[in-house]
């Protein structure tokens, strides 16, 4: 298809399939969490607010989490089919830290997913809380896994190769490899900002269309306080893992700066902007910084960092792509940062629920977090090329011997059912948030006799979001 | 040498599939029944009668890859690769039937039909390519330098179609027995008249898988039919055709739990069957678990997470069926 070989259309496969998966696990993991504390504030405030907007948000969660699931199940599979040396050769440590994340987290989300849904009436409410709780727990379990899997390969430590495969001498230095607690970090964050942007947006959404009330408030005001606490923590974390990536993958580093080579004795500028060309060998029409990189990098005035000319060609990432991908995350982060500070403004100037151009942005910002986790990810991912296990293997060594035409095959399948279905649940998700949170429709109870209530009249269709939404227009 | 780590792993495999196989057996088996149903109602209670518990039963099969990767990486690879298109096929099945069951609920009036069909379609397709997978897997794989050598379509063989169907017809029959616990009424009256064809179609389909395997594979009739094995193997056989007389005969009385649970025992009998076809090989026909294991380093610390964790996760599994016990009833959503 399109001349690519069968490596590159696995790397393609890969590359879809999971920038559709993470977007849904990003906010499972968020809004797991934001349900937890809603829940813990009913019980103890006995405020209904916060039992309306648990209601509200745990039926969008469902819509959510199901696309989760599903598109992790491809991810769970595509080791073996598409990358099968690479399973043959290093299985030995990632599937065990796969295993464990079945065990201790999969199931865990599972088994209490059931009763956080569809249990309100039917345990008592501290069972219910628990239930919720432990949900939440068990997405942050599996970022905890999945994450010491990618960052083994990114940064591997804790293993000798025997036999052509890959033998692991020391999990301990397996799990807690260089980049796994900053990437944890970040990718945790990054998942509750993403889910803070979004909440926000969908009450920023409502409040323009004047539907104001407590719940919408409500949001709104948890979303901006999580927004301004977090974003300049991720800020931070963010620097961090860029240290840390430049000790441990250099040519990483020297690709998302465009960086091509050191001058002796002088400093390491940054380049703003510019177009770095992989064939010249230099960044074209770069806006430079003089000192900038230097201090970011080393902390210093005049420190040198390695720059990609002091790599083989053949062990350069793609400078060109990730040089801006990490811009776009950047900027979204800064532009948190800003949105962050403006609540705080508006908040102290009373007006936070009225000012319409602040209520603009947050709206627009809804994707932001989203549209950095892929950027950052790309970043990631593509920066560790020519290597799926760094300096270890390379990936053309590691995909598995189909032909081009069986991988177009799956190829075209996998983008169009994923763009249809995903598409339409997207959109149905939406619809939910449009429909907005509303009041009383549960007893406040929280629920304790055996005896299972309607609680959705089927026939009447009072799922369908249009309806509320014409009734009250 | 005290534990015998391959071995253990290869049984705990064998139980998360079997796991899965009788749970998420059955909530396939109800997509499987869809179109037999035409009431919109009848099919929300089937749908609801599992809706709380189908993401763990899916779990099970999540957990199969993921000890099959941690404990024989080589087979992960081989077997995986060499099956890649009916496994594309068997996920894009999962993929649509899983978020059929939160948008048929959620979808405009007009398009909840076709969420219906995308529910069937999907356990139908999911179904049918875990058989055919199956099939492909008895049948074994050809491996050259440590990697799968056969063709990308080698897995389309009158055998592998035939066992596609079987499976068809075995989760149809955990379907319809789940339901005869969980449904009342009409759907229930249904059910029961819809299960006596179907426990005699599995028994057919059991019969022939059973012919048919020993005749093409000299190796597994030798398994089955010397002396003294066939003397300790005999049971097998003659235990299927008592429980379907057994479950042919409770669906005459008012039948409640025991159709189910001898559809469990029957389904459990052909999951033994086969076992004793491949002990002691992974990627049949040539590669044991022995030769396919990956580091004791490995084996061993996903062992003790397994031998911890696994009969926890059954206890709040158990625990979660409890809560929602007792038959659904129309018009009884849980959302
Ligand atoms: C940082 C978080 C994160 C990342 C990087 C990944 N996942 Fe994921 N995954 C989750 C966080 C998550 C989650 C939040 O735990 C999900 C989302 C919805 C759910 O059920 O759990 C999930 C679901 C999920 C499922 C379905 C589980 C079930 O049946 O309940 C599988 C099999 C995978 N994932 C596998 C993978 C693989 C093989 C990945 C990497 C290549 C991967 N995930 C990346
Ligand atoms: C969840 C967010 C992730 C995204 C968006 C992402 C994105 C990508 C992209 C775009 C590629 C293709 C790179 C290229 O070919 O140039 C890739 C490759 C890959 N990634 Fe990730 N990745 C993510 C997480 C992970 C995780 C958690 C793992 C492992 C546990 C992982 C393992 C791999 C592997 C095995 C490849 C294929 C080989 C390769 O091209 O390096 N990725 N990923
Ligand atoms: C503005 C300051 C930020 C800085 C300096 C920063 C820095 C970095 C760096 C250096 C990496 C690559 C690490 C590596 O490949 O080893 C990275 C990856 C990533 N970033 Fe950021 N980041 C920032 C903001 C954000 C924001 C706001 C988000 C999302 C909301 C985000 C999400 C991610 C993700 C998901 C990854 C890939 C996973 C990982 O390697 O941790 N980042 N970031």
């Amino acid at each position: 298809m399109f001349g690519l070989t069968a490596l590159e259309l696995a790397r393609i496969q890969f590359g879809f399939t999971i920038s559709f998966h993470i977007i849904f696990p990003a906010i499972t993991i968020g809004l797991a969490s934001y349900l937890a504390v809603l829940e813990g504030l009913w019980l103890w405030k006995r405020d209904t607010v916060y039992r309306d907007l648990y209601h509200f948000w745990s039926k969008i969660f469902a819509v959510n989490f199901a696309m989760g699931v599903v598109s992790g199940l491809v991810m769970a599979y595509q080791f073996g089919t598409n990358w099968s040396y690479f399973s043959a050769f290093a299985g030995s440590v990632t599937g065990p830290l796969l295993a464990y994340e079945v065990l201790t987290a999969f199931f865990l989300e599972a088994g209490f997913l059931g009763v956080m849904l569809f249990g309100w009436n039917r345990v008592g409410p501290g069972l219910h809380f628990f239930s919720t709780i432990m949900v939440a727990l068990g997405t942050l379990i599996s970022a905890t896994w999945i994450l010491a899997s990618n960052s083994w390969m990114q940064t591997p430590q804790g293993f000798e190769i025997v036999d052509g495969i890959v033998v692991p001498v020391n999990w301990f230095e397996v799990i807690f490899n260089p980049s796994f607690p900053y990437r944890l970090a970040h990718m945790t964050i990054a998942a509750y900002l993403s889910t803070a942007l979004f909440v926000g947006a969908s009450a920023a959404w409502h409040l323009l269309r004047g539907n104001d009330n407590d719940r919408v408030r409500t949001m709104l005001s948890m979303a901006m306080w999580m927004l301004l606490v977090t974003a300049p923590i991720q800020v931070v974390v963010g620097d961090l893992h860029g240290l840390n990536t430049l000790e441990h993958q250099p040519a990483k580093i020297a690709a998302l700066e465009g960086h091509w080579e050191n001058k002796p004795g002088e400093a390491v500028p940054l380049n703003l902007f510019g177009w770095p060309d992989m064939e010249a060998e230099t960044t074209r029409f770069a806006v430079q910084v003089p000192h900038l990189g230097s201090l970011i990098l080393t902390h210093s005035w005049d420190g040198q960092v390695p720059a990609l000319k002091d790599f083989p060609p053949e062990d350069r990432p793609n400078s060109t792509i990730v040089f801006w991908t990490f811009r776009i995350m950047v900027g979204m982060g800064l532009l948190m940062l800003l949105l962050g500070g403006w609540a705080l403004l508006q908040r102290w100037r009373g007006v936070l629920y009225r000012s319409r151009p602040f209520l603009h942005f947050a709206t627009w910002m809804g994707p932001a977090g989203l549209i950095a986790i892929l950027a950052g990810w790309y970043t990631t991912e593509i920066g560790r090329q020519p290597w799926i296990v760094y300096g270890v293997m390379r990936t053309r060594d590691a995909v598995s011997n189909h032909s081009a035409l069986t991988m177009s095959v799956t190829l075209v399948i996998f983008v169009v059912a994923y763009l249809f279905i995903f598409g339409i649940g997207t959109r149905y998700m939406l619809k939910l948030v449009g429909k907005g949170p509303e009041t009383g429709e549960d007893e406040p109870t929280g629920g304790s006799s055996s005896a299972a209530r309607p609680a959705r009249p089927l026939s009447a269709a009072p799922d369908h979001p249009d309806a509320t939404e014409q009734a009250r227009s | 040498m005290g534990i015998d780590l391959p071995v253990i792993w290869a049984v705990i495999i064998g139980f998360g599939l079997m796991m899965y196989v009788v749970m998420d057996g059955f909530d396939l088996g109800i997509g499987i029944l869809f179109p037999f149903v035409g009431e919109r109602d009848d099919r929300d209670v089937m749908v609801n009668t599992v809706a709380p518990v189908w993401d763990g039963n899916e779990t099970w099969l999540v957990l199969g890859g993921a000890g099959l990767l941690a404990a024989f990486p080589l087979a992960y690879s081989v077997i995986l690769s060499a099956l890649y298109l009916p496994l594309v096929l068997m996920l894009l099945g999962l993929i649509w039937r899983g978020v059929a069951f939160e948008f048929r609920f959620k979808a405009d009036e007009h398009h909840k039909r076709y969420w219906d069909w995308a529910f069937a379609g999907g356990s139908y397709l999911a179904t049918f390519f875990q058989g055919v997978s199956l099939g492909a897997f008895l049948n074994g794989f050809p491996m050259q330098n440590g990697a799968y050598a056969g063709g990308a379509l080698d897995w389309i063989t009158p055998f592998g179609l035939f066992t596609g169907l079987g499976l068809l017809v075995a989760y149809a029959l955990l379907g319809c027995t789940w339901l005869i616990i969980k449904t009342e009424g009409a759907l229930h009256e249904r059910m029961v008249a819809l299960a006596r064809p179907i426990t005699i179609a599995l028994v057919v389909v059991i019969g022939l898988v059973s012919l048919w395997t020993p005749l093409a594979h000299p190796a597994i009739a030798e398994r089955w039919f010397t002396f003294p094995n066939i003397v300790f193997f005999s049971p097998v056989p003659i235990l299927v055709l008592a429980s379907a007389w057994a479950i042919l005969h409770s669906l005459g009385r008012t039948p409640h739990v025991a159709p189910f649970v001898l559809a469990l025992f029957l389904l459990f009998l052909g999951y033994s069957g086969l076992a004793i076809s491949l002990w002691p090989n992974i990627i049949p026909p040539e590669v044991s678990i022995r030769e396919a294991a990956a580091p004791p380093q490995s084996m061993g610390f996903a062992l003790v997470g397994a031998l911890f964790i696994i009969p926890i996760i059954l206890a709040y599994t158990a625990w979660s069926y409890y809560v929602f016990r007792g038959k659904v009833k129309a018009g009884e959503g849980y959302h």
